[in-house]
């Protein structure tokens, strides 16, 4: 899939699909916040990378230098005139203000804490189920056949699609998030096939002709300024419920494991104090933030000495910001019960994650019901693991024995 | 000791009102404001304080009553 030479110089020629980073980038990050805080990259035509938290702060607040028409990296380089003004390719994570505000606030009421709060039974039984599968094997695979399926199924539950398709969803991610470095023709192709379009469309005809209760129909029936959203709107928006509410939560619940995994004296402490599980989880979404967002450079300036300039991509690396040992004392160290922890896992500023009380609910319940039935495991080898390329990080293989 | 939410900075974590649920109320859209006029038990001190060092955009802000405002 990648096309491009191994990384020599992480200061001027970075890349977040090399195999290293995609490894473990934790010490890439550590060594440029100390000698090049706001590194460069020719690759992409030309990345931006700040590591420390601060800048990754100034970045997340600035919506006049820096737009969010693009959020993914990749050999394809929007144009001027790519995107649906102002509404962007899926509202509204790629809509930059005024409109940004008037898309989000249609989808917060669906994911408030209490609305969340609703879908933690489905959540509960769907991760027995899960476990109670794997009754009588010493062998599991933690990502493959545990983690990966909670979010995707609690994804279709709200949107109201047939669970059958759940593994059309895993291959629409994986082309999304994963094969970035593909040749622009390559993934102009993916793009172009409309294949992702044309499920949303039918998904979108049964629900017209047959409204429901779910977040789908909800979204037909939604008004800005009197006037049912438009098809590209919907469409969009569904495609961003999918694609951000699923390898993200599957990334945190699995790194999460993958660490409980190699720390014995960890899962002693969560299986003996329950109590401190929504602690912890804050403290794995700290340490192993899945989500990398991007921005482009919406004007030239010159940002902490260095010249951006108009339509350059800037990745914004929160879980970097998390490492940042003069926000988090200790930054390196999982720390369960760490008390003072404001965190950038779920973002900053306007683009705030909007499922982020979804994620954290899955991710809490996700552990519960796996210590509560698993109470101690660990890798069959570390070197099985394997690490999702892109800006969604998270492992995809954690073999596990049942001790 | 008094707790305040900046409702310019706040964007919906949901974070105080998770560690300190008795101290903020959240709106449907998920934003955040104090209760009771953002005065705090002495038994919620510590909830409180907790709910301030937690919210990744310092928007909880704490007053103790013989001291200056503290992020």
């Amino acid at each position: 899939m990648t096309h491009h030479p191994p990384v020599v110089d992480w200061a001027t020629d970075f890349d977040h699909t090399d195999a290293r980073w995609v490894e473990n980038p934790f010490p890439i990050w550590d060594e440029l916040r100390h000698t090049c805080p706001v590194a460069h990259s020719d690759r992409y035509g030309g990345t931006w990378l700040p590591v420390r938290h601060g800048d990754v702060v100034a970045v997340a607040y600035d919506t006049e230098h820096f737009t969010s028409r693009s959020v993914v990296v990749s050999e394809v380089r929007p144009g001027p005139n790519d995107l649906p003004a102002p509404i962007g390719l899926a509202p509204p994570i790629t809509s930059d203000p005024p409109f940004h505000a008037l898309a989000r606030r249609l989808l917060l009421p669906a994911f408030s804490p209490k609305a969340i709060a609703g879908w933690e039974a489905l959540t509960r039984d769907l991760c027995r189920e899960l476990l109670a599968a794997t009754s009588g094997r010493r062998e599991i695979d933690a990502a493959i056949d545990y983690a990966q399926h909670i979010p995707l199924r609690v994804i279709i539950g709200m949107l109201g699609f047939p669970q059958e398709d759940a593994d059309i969803f895993r291959r629409f991610i994986s082309q999304v998030l994963e094969d970035v470095a593909a040749t622009p023709e390559e993934r102009q192709a993916v793009i172009e096939s409309g294949e992702i379009d044309q499920y949303m469309d039918e998904r979108i005809a049964e629900h017209l002709a047959h409204p429901r209760d779910d977040l789908t129909s909800y979204l037909l029936d939604a008004e800005l300024d009197g006037n049912k959203l438009a098809p590209e709107h919907v469409r969009g928006t569904m495609i961003l419920l999918m694609i951000a509410g699923i390898d993200t939560t599957w990334s945190a619940i699995g790194a999460s494991l993958w660490h409980l995994a190699q720390h014995p004296a960890d899962r002693r402490r969560l299986a003996a104090d329950p109590e401190l599980m929504p602690t912890a989880v804050e403290e794995f979404l700290r340490a192993y933030a899945p989500v990398t967002m991007a921005r482009m450079v919406a004007q030239d300036f010159e940002f902490r000495g260095r010249a951006f300039k108009e339509g350059d991509w800037l990745l914004l690396p929160f879980p970097a910001a998390n490492r940042d040992d003069t926000v988090f004392p200790d930054a390196s160290s999982v720390v369960l019960d760490r008390a003072d922890n404001r965190h950038a896992a779920f973002g900053l500023g306007i683009h705030r994650c909007i499922g982020s009380n979804l994620a954290r609910m899955e991710v809490r319940v996700a552990l519960e019901e796996w210590i509560g039935r698993y109470p101690d495991f660990e890798l069959t080898d570390p070197s099985l693991v394997t690490w999702s390329p892109g800006q969604v990080r998270g492992p995809r293989r954690i073999p596990v024995r049942i001790l | 000791m008094r707790v305040h939410v900046d409702p310019d900075r706040c964007q919906g974590h949901n974070r105080c009102y998770a560690l300190a649920p008795s101290l903020f109320a959240i709106d449907e859209l998920g934003y955040a404001s104090e209760l009771n006029g953002g005065l705090v038990p002495p038994e919620q001190e510590e909830a409180a304080r907790r709910a301030a060092a937690n919210c990744p955009e310092y928007a909880v802000s704490i007053v103790d009553s013989d001291a200056g405002a503290s992020p």
